[in-house]
């Protein structure tokens, strides 16, 4: 045996590269076990990246069934709350090119708004409760209900089912708490308004009259 | 000597302190109303204790600290709440918020209080809780509150006064040194004693500040406290770069002085409580610097919180057409002011009115030309020109891992570019919203969380309904079997139904029943089936009874009932097969086969009839002991059982028959008794005609009269019987006695004209 593989190169390489496969093959099998990662770790960073208002714009019913419909391929741009940030971002986790907001499921806006029920005229139905994917509206069967600011998305999913149409979806009144500096005035355009054109030597004045001569 | 590190980087712009030093601290005549906004600090606000229309007392509590950190706030003069509405705030954004607005009567009256005389008799969370209630706030700029500050978890070895004042144009702590030595001195201590008298006690001072150092000098003769003096350096006043300068150690990243040991006070703080241990007063005043060309006098005064600024500046001659832009706080770090009407609140410790000369607006910002001018003069040793390329391209991952948030907005960078880019504008945009990023980051989790609680609540709930749907259907089926049980063995059944129990399970068996799923008509159809397999049994039980002495009509009707039986079967399979369900090919066959082999006994003999049931017996017990092998239900096997009994004894009954059979025998003949019988009325009904045919006409007709004579006497004396007896059949007797007469009369007329 030993001796028609020694006089067999061809068997010999073929035994060494079979042989090798096959160890290989143990510790890689060896590997899928013992180090299986559970769940699928794209999706779990999908989700994180979503805005997690659970409005259901993208056709889907939340935010985690659509980083699963994204990491099975779905495209990422059909988040309007989320708008060309979350694009931006997914698109960079995922490296794809980022596609512009897909007008179809909604436009992004700038004002973040939340659920308002006027109170007086809530009948205590609980369906916006029982459609609140947060469970952020506070209320029982012939009780008022109200939302729990705090806890409310934005994503007027409960506008849809209130029957005397009592929800209203009001801006979040910006107090001193969310207020930050802005950035100062883009400094691009004031260099955009020197003249670009100019080098150390040139001294005003000079190239006009050289110019005129 | 001890000694001093040097701060990393650094500037040293104009100092300008010298105009504001030149007189003593004043004091201003109180103004028409006070404005004291409710939140001053860093915090959450304090809650409010008064009402629009109330009147106060100098030094009564108007809000008191809600949460641990907060600070109460006090009123700064007697007087009248007349409102408690939003009013533009002192803040860069130049916001409205809740404010106090108080309107002196000019009475000074002050609410009682009086100070502790000997404060060492307290314990030091005692005089935290004085320090807290008396709504102090650190007045070096931040506003913490400092009876949090003052009581941290880990050991204090440093404590370390702030008297730096490093920013440009501020001297309010170098005029309260020079003025209250003592007090300061006092307030030290206190805050030594609160502290647990650290082994280490430094009064960190700038070197252009030479009045005040003598005037503290001679009071810390016999103390254990050490007055540093330090080159002048901005920001030096920072107070991890003071504790850098004096100590040499380094605040970790994203940690507390605490976190080192060590405890930093504002000079202004510790004076404020002294005031407040010692005297009993709160924070209702603080001294501000009034500063800048644009004001005729630049002094230092003793500013009741809540003046308005206005009011400050018509007492020191301001020129508005002077003043671009009002600036409260230092020319660093201070922030632009959008009305006059904002008042001083506890953090104030600068107005300053430049001139357009004094404080040029900044000329246009050029490109970063990366000098690194900035990275120089940066006392966190950050990256500023990093920082700012990331922040305008709002690269956040950037900004975290260059640690944008050790910056302390001093300016420095700002200050030495020579661009003019303004530098930290930048980092408090990108950090603002860093912030808020993280806040919704915060927020969506929280919102991820409760999604999908309320998923996992959905699910749990239908899963608890599907449970439920699946019990419900799981009590049918036993109560269906049960039942099947019960026709199976009538005898067994009758002591379980007793229960209610079984009440309960046959009624919700009958509901089952009639909402019939396909299954269940499946089901049905197949007992259907087996009924008509009986009846088909029937039948056939009754031909096999038949055989042996039938008539032709008897033989007529079994084989009628066998065909009605032999339909329903039919129309039960095609039902079956209808439904679309998956038919039981085993029952079809075995149906089949018993009609089939019932239409064999019926032309077959009774011998091969008889063979044939003997042979379907036996393979009716082997299956019969197939099932009761597979049974595990208690009540099957006992019916199985108890079927098994009766196959067996069927089986018996079959075998005896076949063995009295003639194995020959074509006719049936069973017993010899039946076959007497037959041929004597077959031999006698042979004699009457061999009799008849005998006989002549009249010989005829004289029997028929004598026979009708002799019936005729017996219903007669039928009828006198029957009327003894008052019989209700008596009219039947009588009608038949007259029918027989009629016919003995018609007989005897007969026989009369055949014998004439």
């Amino acid at each position: 045996m030993y001796e028609i593989i020694a006089q067999n190169p061809l068997l010999a390489a073929l035994t060494a590269l079979v042989g090798l496969a096959l160890i290989f093959g143990a510790v890689l099998g060896y590997a899928a076990i013992k180090f299986k990662v559970k769940g699928d770790p794209i999706v779990e960073q999908i989700d994180s990246l979503l805005p997690q208002t659970q409005c259901g714009q993208c056709g889907y019913p939340g935010c985690r069934p659509y980083a699963e419909a994204i990491a099975n391929g779905d495209t990422i741009n059909k988040c309007p709350p989320g708008g060309q940030t979350t694009i931006n971002a997914i698109a960079d986790l995922l490296d794809v090119e980022a596609p512009t907001l897909d007008e179809e499921h909604g436009v992004e806006s700038d004002t973040k708004t939340v659920a308002y029920i006027r109170e007086d005229e809530c009948i205590g139905c609980t369906k916006c409760i029982q459609a609140c994917p947060v469970d952020a509206i506070l209320g029982a069967a012939k009780q008022m209900h109200t939302v729990i600011i705090s806890e409310c998305t934005g994503c007027d999913l409960c506008v849809e089912p209130c029957p005397v149409d009592c929800i209203d979806m009001l801006p979040v009144a910006k107090g001193l708490a969310d207020w930050t500096w802005d950035m100062p005035a883009s400094s691009e355009e004031q260099v955009k308004a020197l003249r670009a054109d100019i080098i150390a030597t040139d001294k005003p004045g000079q190239r006009d009259g050289v110019d005129a001569a | 000597m001890r000694k001093i590190w040097s701060l990393t980087g650094g500037i040293h712009p104009a100092e300008n302190k010298h105009q504001s030093v030149q007189s003593s601290i004043g004091s201003l005549p109180l103004p028409d109303r006070l404005t004291i906004p409710l939140n001053q600090h860093i915090g959450a606000p304090p809650k409010l204790l008064v009402a629009e229309g109330d009147r106060v007392l100098k030094g009564q509590v108007l809000a008191e600290p809600k949460g641990f950190v907060s600070a109460g706030i006090h009123a700064p003069t007697s007087g009248i709440i007349t409102h408690i509405s939003d009013h533009p705030i002192p803040h860069p954004s130049g916001m409205a918020a809740r404010c106090i607005t108080l309107e002196p009567d000019h009475k000074e009256q002050w609410i009682e209080h009086r100070g502790i005389d000997n404060y060492r008799e307290k314990t030091p969370s005692e005089l935290l809780d004085i320090i807290r209630q008396s709504g102090i706030v650190g007045l070096g700029g931040a506003g913490f509150p400092s009876a949090v500050k003052l009581g941290p978890k880990q050991p204090i070895s440093t404590l370390i006064i702030n008297a730096t004042e490093c920013e440009p144009y501020i001297t309010a702590d170098d005029m309260l040194m020079r003025e209250h030595p003592q007090d300061i001195v006092d307030g030290i201590k206190i805050l030594s004693f609160i502290l647990g008298d650290p082994d280490e006690i430094l009064i960190g001072i700038e070197d252009n500040k030479p009045e005040a150092f003598e005037a503290l000098k001679p009071y810390l003769q016999d103390t254990n406290i050490t007055l540093v003096e330090f080159p002048t350096r901005y920001p030096s006043g920072g107070e991890k770069q003071l504790i850098q300068i004096l100590t040499g150690k380094e605040v970790p990243h994203g940690g507390i002085p605490a976190d080192i040991g060590i405890v930093c006070q504002n000079i202004g703080t510790t004076y404020a409580i002294q005031r407040a241990i010692q005297h009993g007063e709160p924070l209702i005043s603080r001294i501000t610097t009034v500063t800048g060309k644009a004001c005729a006098t630049n002094r230092n005064y003793q500013v009741l919180i809540g003046t308005p600024i206005s009011h400050l500046l018509q007492n020191n001659g301001f020129d508005q057409s002077q003043c671009p832009r009002l600036i409260m706080g230092g020319p660093m770090m201070g922030f632009t002011l959008e009305e006059l009407s904002i008042p001083v609140i506890k953090t104030t410790n600068c107005i300053l009115a430049p001139t357009a000369e004094e404080l040029p607006t900044p000329p246009p910002t050029q490109p970063c030309i990366r000098c690194g001018m900035c990275a120089e003069a940066c006392p966190a040793s950050l990256l500023p020109q990093q920082l700012f390329w990331h922040a305008q391209s709002q690269n956040y991952e950037k900004l975290e891992a260059h640690n944008l948030f050790d910056c302390i907005e001093c300016g420095a960078c700002s200050y030495v570019c020579p661009s003019n880019i303004p530098l930290v504008q930048y980092y408090r945009a990108a950090k603002g919203e860093m912030r808020k990023l993280a806040q919704e980051k915060i927020n969506s989790d929280r919102a991820r969380e409760r999604f999908e609680f309320n998923q996992a609540r959905k699910a749990k709930e239908e899963a608890e309904k599907a449970a439920k749907r699946e019990a419900r259907k799981r009590a049918a089926e036993l109560a269906r079997a049960k039942k099947a049980d019960q026709e199976a063995s009538p005898g067994g059944a009758d002591t379980e139904t007793n229960s209610a129990d079984d009440i309960i399970k046959a009624a919700m068996a009958r509901a089952a029943a009639k909402k019939a799923s396909p299954e269940e008509q499946r089901a049905k159809l197949e007992r259907g089936i087996v009924r008509a397999e009986s009846h088909v049994n029937a039948a056939q039980q009754r031909l096999d009874g038949l055989e042996q002495d039938a008539t032709d009509k008897q033989w007529e009707q079994a084989r009628a009932a066998l065909e009605d039986a032999r339909l329903r079967l039919q129309n039960a399979e095609q039902k079956l097969a209808a439904l679309g369900a998956p038919t039981d090919d085993k029952l079809k066959d075995a149906t089949v086969d018993t009609a089939k082999s019932v239409m064999d006994k019926i032309q077959a003999s009774p011998r091969e009839a008889l063979e044939k049931k003997v042979s379907t017996l036996k393979e009716r017990i082997a299956v019969t002991e197939e099932k009761l092998v597979s049974a595990d239900d208690k009540t099957l096997k006992t019916a199985l059982q108890n079927g098994l009994k009766k196959q067996q004894a069927k089986l018996k009954d079959a075998e005896q028959q076949l063995a009295e059979t003639p194995a020959t025998a074509d006719q049936p003949n069973s017993t010899p008794k039946t076959e007497d019988a037959a041929s004597a009325a077959i031999a006698r009904a042979q004699a009457k005609a061999a009799a008849q045919e005998s006989m002549s006409e009249e010989e005829k007709l004289k029997a028929s009269v004598e026979s009708l004579q002799n019936r005729l006497k017996k219903a007669q004396a039928k009828l006198t019987a029957a009327e003894a007896e008052g019989s209700e059949h008596i009219d039947a007797f009588r009608t038949g006695v007259e029918k027989l007469q009629a016919k003995l009369t018609a007989a005897e007329t007969q026989l009369a004209e055949k014998t004439q």
